[in-house]
């Protein structure tokens, strides 16, 4: 092995002590809430120091999530992209996505503090059945919140929930969607902090989630990094995911930061186009604000409220993005660009007819962001470039809005 | 903490030189119009509410219960603006009572703090309450508040580390506003027990007026909290009474006979001194 091995153990030099990534992050919270966070924060680091936690989240990790998860040339797709292209297969983990990382850590955590209860938030419904799937392994009493036009949406995964275990309350307030069921999941947590954590769904949010989500799921480059290195031998040339709050995407740029040499793309939902106004990529079409306890990049108007976001892809259809993100961008170190709907359906239906895998909607974003750089990438450098793509979701869920998106579905019988 | 007078200071003097704890009255501005929210908040000055709080609507409002997010969606809903609040505020406060405005950061920091502060001061405004605002994320509000001579209320808490305390009351000038429960704003039936303690903790680190808030709804549970606190602060209550009435008129005569009651609650709370502030 090179020396390049043992550069993902290169520790995280950022947030510092109080959340903050250079001007973004922090904690913009109710006062009631700053305990529980010090709590979270002190659990946190003492946990990552603790062998015994992190052996038992590794064997979790692999025994019940299925991780390391494969890392795949997909050379008919390749083809077609006119680049390398090595996808890091998330949507084989157990609930299909790379969440069931993030949930398992914070199951861990919360019986670590002694917790009874988790909460979460979720869109789609694929964090809500991450979490309860945590939940019902580790005998915790689970409430999602969900947005009650997603709740009428995505019907099989408030099902899902509730086989589980879980119990889901439709949010009726706002917009309806996920911003407004992640602010009655702070609710819920401002008045049950004793018992209950908070387990959020994406590196947002006040600190130290967004710190300890990447944690979480940091090993999704790590692992990358070295099938890299053993399989084909050499670093890749760039590194793509889709980022909607950003946790798929910080969890495989994480390992590389510290190599210059690799570029790293985040792929945001460009919706409609973002010229229309109807998108959900916070970063290439919002400004700098604060949403859901900590300042990044938000969609809002004027005077500061926030926007509906608009894709295709329920989870990467949130108005605000993880701080770490923010800051990537503002440093120049990953560079962020809207894939739209179209372009992500495109990407979605080629690697159907190519490689035989159906990806969720959500990394269709990641592949579509691919096709799109990899000619330049060769242009650049005069070569075939290798790309490691994020496939960070399966996408079963998604069979229903494809199939609407493609026309393919047999009309229902009057 | 900083010397500089405070605007709404001289107001908790005079309550305590009558041995009575303020009230304070929130109202979402813009809800449900513009001219409507000064109306309201006209007629609780009228009926004897000391204070008025005026919220500024705020899409995501993660410390409110049902009342204010239905009331602040109904704001916005009919286009209020940042600078609408400015203008509501000016109107208020030309009434003679003091008019403190509660926001969450987004709204501030995105019409620009220093001109906010600059604009509120301006508007005749005694200061900012902050619900998602903690001091150590404050720094900009901090310089802004002392460039333009304003109060500013941070929130303490049940959950409230003795060294947070001292911390928060330590970065706040007027008062500072105790949340009685842990939760969100909103009518209850019991006043919280948490809230008696949590303001005595208060008092043993700061001389600064301490007003309670979340929960209050009643005369008579206004009275209680006026028996530790010294100022109650009441927003859902008062605001479902416009909520839950369609004609505008009737709308004001319940607004009008709760601030009553209230102010009654205020005024015949337990003898000032038993756990209360001395003096």
């Amino acid at each position: 092995m090179s020396a390049d091995a043992t550069n993902a153990d290169v520790p995280a030099q950022l947030p510092d002590a109080a959340g903050h990534y250079g001007p973004f992050g922090g904690r913009f919270v109710p006062e009631a809430l700053v305990a529980a966070l010090d709590e979270l924060a002190s659990a946190h680091r003492a946990a990552m120091a603790d062998e015994s936690f992190l052996a038992e989240f590794a064997g979790l990790s692999r025994d019940y999530a299925g991780t390391p998860s494969l890392l795949y040339e997909a050379r008919r797709f390749s083809e077609r992209a006119g680049a390398r292209v090595l996808l890091k297969r998330e949507d084989l983990n157990h609930t299909g996505a790379h969440k069931v990382r993030n949930v398992l850590g914070q199951a861990l955590l919360t019986r670590r503090m002694g917790k009874r209860r988790v909460i979460a938030e979720t869109g789609a419904g694929q964090h809500g059945v991450a979490a309860a799937t945590a939940a019902a392994l580790f005998d915790l009493e689970c409430v999602v919140y969900m947005g009650q036009v997603d709740t009428e949406r995505q019907a099989l995964n408030v099902a899902r929930m509730r086989m589980l275990g879980a119990t889901v309350v439709p949010v009726t307030t706002g917009s309806r969607t996920l911003k407004d069921a992640m602010n009655e999941a702070m609710r819920d947590w401002v008045a049950n902090v004793d018992e209950t954590h908070y387990l959020i769904g994406t590196a947002a949010g006040p600190h130290p989630f967004p710190a300890l989500v990447r944690d979480f799921v940091r090993g999704i480059g790590d692992e990358a990094r070295t099938q890299c290195l053993d399989q084909i031998g050499a670093l890749p040339d760039a590194v793509t995911a889709c980022v909607g709050g950003g946790s798929n995407a910080l969890g495989i740029f994480h390992a590389f930061t510290g190599d210059p040499q690799v570029r790293l793309y985040g792929f945001e939902a460009g919706g409609d186009g973002v010229g229309t106004g109807r998108h959900a990529a916070s970063i290439t079409g919002g400004s700098t604000g604060v949403l859901h306890g900590t300042r990044t990049f938000v969609l809002q108007d004027a005077d500061g409220q926030t926007q509906e976001s608009h894709s295709i892809s329920a989870g990467l259809d949130y108005p605000g993005v993880g701080p770490e993100h923010a800051w990537l961008h503002d440093t120049g170190r990953a560079t962020y660009q809207p894939v739209t709907d179209d372009e992500a359906m495109s990407a979605f239906e080629l690697l159907c007819r190519t490689e035989g895998i159906i990806p969720a909607i959500e990394s269709a974003h990641a592949l579509a962001g691919t096709l799109a750089v990899a000619p330049k990438l060769a242009a650049e450098l005069g070569r075939q470039p290798t790309i490691l793509v994020n496939l960070s979701g399966r996408g079963d869920k998604d069979v229903h809005t494809a199939g609407e998106y493609f026309g393919i579905l047999d009309k229902e019988r009057p | 903490m900083s010397e500089r007078t405070s605007r709404i200071g001289g107001a908790f003097d005079k309550a305590r030189v009558d041995g009575r704890a303020l009230l304070v009255g929130c109202m979402p501005a813009g809800f449900p119009t513009v001219e409507g929210s000064i109306a309201a908040m006209k007629a609780m000055v009228d009926a004897g509410v000391d204070v008025i709080e005026v919220e500024i609507p705020y899409s995501d409002p993660v410390m409110d219960g049902p009342v204010i997010q239905r009331a602040s969606d109904i704001a916005l809903a009919g286009g209020v603006r940042t600078r609408d609040t400015l203008r509501i505020v000016e109107a208020v406060a030309a009434t003679g009572a003091p008019v403190v405005t509660m926001t969450y950061w987004n709204p501030i920091e995105r019409y620009g703090v220093d001109a906010f502060a600059r604009d509120l001061a301006a508007a005749g405004g005694t200061g900012l309450i902050t619900p998602d605002l903690i001091p150590e994320e404050a720094g900009d509000w901090l310089a802004a508040s002392d460039a333009h001579g304003l109060d500013r209320t941070f929130l303490v808490a049940p959950s409230s580390t003795d060294e947070r305390l001292a911390m928060t009351a330590g970065h706040c000038r007027g008062f500072v506003y105790a949340t009685a429960i842990m939760g969100v704003t909103g009518a209850r039936s019991q006043t919280s027990q948490a809230a008696p303690v949590l303001v005595s903790r208060v008092r043993e680190i700061t001389d600064l007026p301490v007003g309670v808030g979340l929960g209050v709804g009643t005369g008579e549970q206004a009275a209680t909290v006026a028996g530790y606190a010294d100022a109650v602060i009441v927003g859902s209550a008062l605001i479902r009474c416009l909520l839950d009435t369609p004609d505008d008129a009737e709308a004001l005569t319940a607004l009008r006979d709760l601030s009553t009651e209230l102010a009654e609650g205020v005024r015949h709370g337990l003898p000032r001194g038993a756990g209360g502030r001395p003096g």
